[in-house]
């Protein structure tokens, strides 16, 4: 299987601060790859490591597109990056809040569209149409993730679990080669979690994506990874299937402490 | 709940003397408060010529009485308002609906484009001068619009740009004797590059700090141009500088003035049209996503130092072309016209109006040029009305006159169109 990207010794220093040491994470091509730990791991510090919000002190991050050339990522600016293939959602939602949700939607399809100042002012054909083929294909993806009846709704007035989804349809906007998720499922019921894992697989399929989310709930995790690197003080202690990583011991140790018993497992409770 | 329902009317009543009560008291603490504030103004006189203290004990009744009405008054439509907010919210959309109605909108900007034209024949001078300059103050509040409602760049040194627009006309017809309607778009374009040369250093800064970075730019230019007297001629200004021609036909003042008018109405329109396409564009959604969340911005793929050099570089634009104007109009420039308080007044415009609201806008350009010149009775209070208007529209309408409204899609099954 193809690599979709290959994360090489990637060390970041906040001062005096190692918050990720040497840290190797390959996903391939249309898998769910799946990254945990601890709080304050170093996973979030990773994520924008990826997406090019911190410089990594040290390592290599490179992307392998289909059919086109490999590209390394660290150096580049957060809009290169994204627009190489890699969307990312954020732990707090981070939505436009005042605009509508089509029109959230609508900036993701920004690097995929070309008008400038010209083009916005004289409106020729080719503006034109290029404005409403982001129309029809925002509105495509709100349908997609269930939003299309709240499209004129400010993303601001939309319930949780629907911003959550509408970050996750921005994305999408951007038509990725990798989505990478942060903690989609924080702060939902065991139901919308429920939804959210159907919809993750079902995104992975029809978009044909490959995906790198970080999650707590274990249940989701295991349900969907198919790969899972587990980080603690920024350091990865344990890779592999979900059965692996479940019953390594590192992965115990770092999770429930020092004493472990003879039945503990990560993902039973 | 029988008993109660036995008894509707007493329940009400009761309780509807209780907030009374309540009413009363707080409009007794109201009275009381205002009543000792205002004593050593409105009740002690002193008499300086006969050295006596007169104490005007009546006009401290009037205050009480005053304010204890309005605040009781006030407190009842507070009562009155505070449990039926759904339908204030449904009254704001009816005028909404006016506003969006053909029917209502059409015939209201034919009066308004036939009163425009109609206007310069039969005002005064003096009537088509403040005009001008109203619609000077509309370009400018809708350039400053692009920065500050769109793009969320809050600058405080706009004024620096028109500035530059006015010195460019000045000083390149002073030493070259280029005319308007070559300075004009010439003017437009050097402050574009001054926004370019602002925008560059303060890329990195938002909010708070960007404010303060802007105001010291726009105060360096203006000392620059106070105390640089061979290239700006210091303090006394620039003067003789010509009003713009019409194709070498001589104009007196008066006809001058017209044309001056008219040949605004144009740019205010082209303006407005520019804006409006910009505003509904890839780039006027890009500067509202930079506006809401710089960062996701970043991460949906749009490039943060085009998005804000573009922003300086436009809003500063549409103040270098109403400097020109300004420089056309007066005849005569000097660096007091560009101080800070210039700024001050056209943020407070588009503050006003309502961040990113063209007609709001435009609305409050003209409310707050005009409204001082035709209520000079009262330029005693103007700068106390000027304060009280902007903490009104801030309590009940924080998001200005006619606050921004997001454009409103529509869709039926799989063909598209919209509507605005």
């Amino acid at each position: 299987m193809e690599y979709i990207l290959d994360v090489r010794a990637l060390s970041m220093d906040f001062g005096g601060l190692r918050a990720l040491e040497n840290v190797d994470l390959c996903i391939r091509q249309g898998e769910i790859a799946a990254l945990i730990g601890p709080n304050g791991a170093g996973k979030t510090t990773l994520f924008n490591c990826l997406t090019g919000i911190y410089q990594p002190t040290a390592g290599t991050i490179i992307l392998y597109p289909p059919k086109t050339k490999s590209k390394q990522l660290n150096g580049l600016k957060i809009n290169a990056i994204a627009k190489l293939g890699m969307a990312r959602t954020f732990q707090n939602i981070r939505l436009f809040g005042g605009m509508t949700v089509l029109e959230n939607v609508m900036v993701g399809r920004h690097c995929r569209s070309g008008a400038g100042l010209l083009g916005a002012i004289f409106r020729p054909p080719t503006t034109r149409n290029e404005e409403k083929e982001i129309v029809r294909k925002s509105y495509t993806i709100l349908e997609y993730m269930g939003l299309a009846q709240q499209v004129n709704e400010l993303a601001r007035n939309l319930p949780y679990g629907a911003q959550r989804r509408l970050e996750i349809a921005r994305a999408l906007a951007t038509d990725p080669l990798l989505l990478l998720l942060d903690e989609p499922a924080a702060g939902m019921n065991p139901q919308e979690t429920n939804e959210l894992d159907s919809l993750i697989s079902q995104l992975q399929k029809d978009f044909q994506l490959s995906i790198l989310l970080i999650e707590h709930d274990m249940k989701l995790v295991m349900n969907l990874a198919q790969n899972i690197f587990v980080l603690d003080y920024g350091k990865e202690i344990a890779r592999g299937t979900p059965q692996e990583v479940r019953n390594h011991p590192a992965v115990i140790k770092a999770y429930l402490g020092e004493e472990e018993g003879p039945d503990a497992e990560i993902g039973q409770c | 709940m029988a008993f109660w329902d036995d008894h509707p009317s007493k329940k009400s009543k009761s309780v509807f003397h209780m907030k009374f009560a309540e009413e009363i008291k707080r409009s007794i603490y109201v009275a009381l408060w205002l009543m000792l504030l205002t004593f050593p103004i409105i009740v002690i006189k002193v008499n300086t010529i006969d050295n006596v203290i007169i104490w005007r004990w009546s006009n401290i009744a009037g205050i009480g009485l005053a304010s204890f009405l309005l605040s009781f008054f006030w407190q009842l439509y507070l009562r009155k308002k505070a449990p039926e907010k759904g339908v204030a919210m449904e009254k704001e959309s009816f005028f909404r609906r006016l506003l969006e109605n053909p029917k209502i909108y059409r015939p209201a900007l034919i009066i308004i484009a036939s009163c425009a034209l109609v206007f310069p024949f039969i005002a005064s001078h003096y009537q088509i001068n403040v005009m001008t300059t109203a619609l000077i103050y509309v370009m400018l509040g809708l350039g400053l619009n692009i920065e500050v409602g769109l793009a969320g760049l809050l600058d405080l040194g706009y004024v620096a740009f028109y500035a530059v627009g006015a010195y460019s006309y000045a000083l390149l017809n002073y030493h070259f004797g280029l005319g308007f309607w070559i300075l004009l778009p010439a003017g437009a374009l050097l402050a574009a590059l001054f926004g370019i040369l602002v925008g560059l250093p303060v890329l990195r800064l938002s909010g708070d700090y960007l404010a303060i970075v802007t105001l010291a730019f726009a105060e360096i230019l203006r000392l620059v141009l106070e105390n640089w007297n061979d290239f700006s001629f210091g303090p006394s200004g620039i003067s003789n500088i010509p009003r713009p021609g019409l194709f070498g036909i001589p104009l007196t003042p008066e006809q001058s003035a017209v044309y001056l008018y008219f040949i605004l109405i144009a740019l205010c329109l082209l303006t407005i049209f520019v804006i409006y396409r910009l505003q509904h564009s890839r780039i006027g959604r890009a500067w509202v996503a930079m506006r809401e969340d710089e960062l996701a911005c970043q991460a949906m793929g749009i490039d943060k130092t085009k998005a804000k050099l573009a922003a300086f570089a436009l809003g500063a634009t549409w103040a270098g072309m109403a400097g020109v104007l300004f420089a056309a109009k007066t005849t005569f420039i000097n660096p007091a016209s560009f101080t800070f308080l210039e700024s001050a007044m056209i943020l407070a415009i588009v503050v006003l109006g309502g961040m990113g609201s063209i007609l709001g806008v435009i609305t409050a350009a003209l409310a707050i040029i005009l409204l001082p010149e035709y209520l000079r009775v009262f330029s005693d209070y103007r700068m106390i009305l000027f304060g009280a208007a902007l903490i009104l529209v801030m309590i009940f309408r924080p998001g200005g006159l006619m606050a921004e409204k997001r454009r409103q899609y529509q869709f039926h099954h799989t063909d598209i169109e919209d509507k605005t």
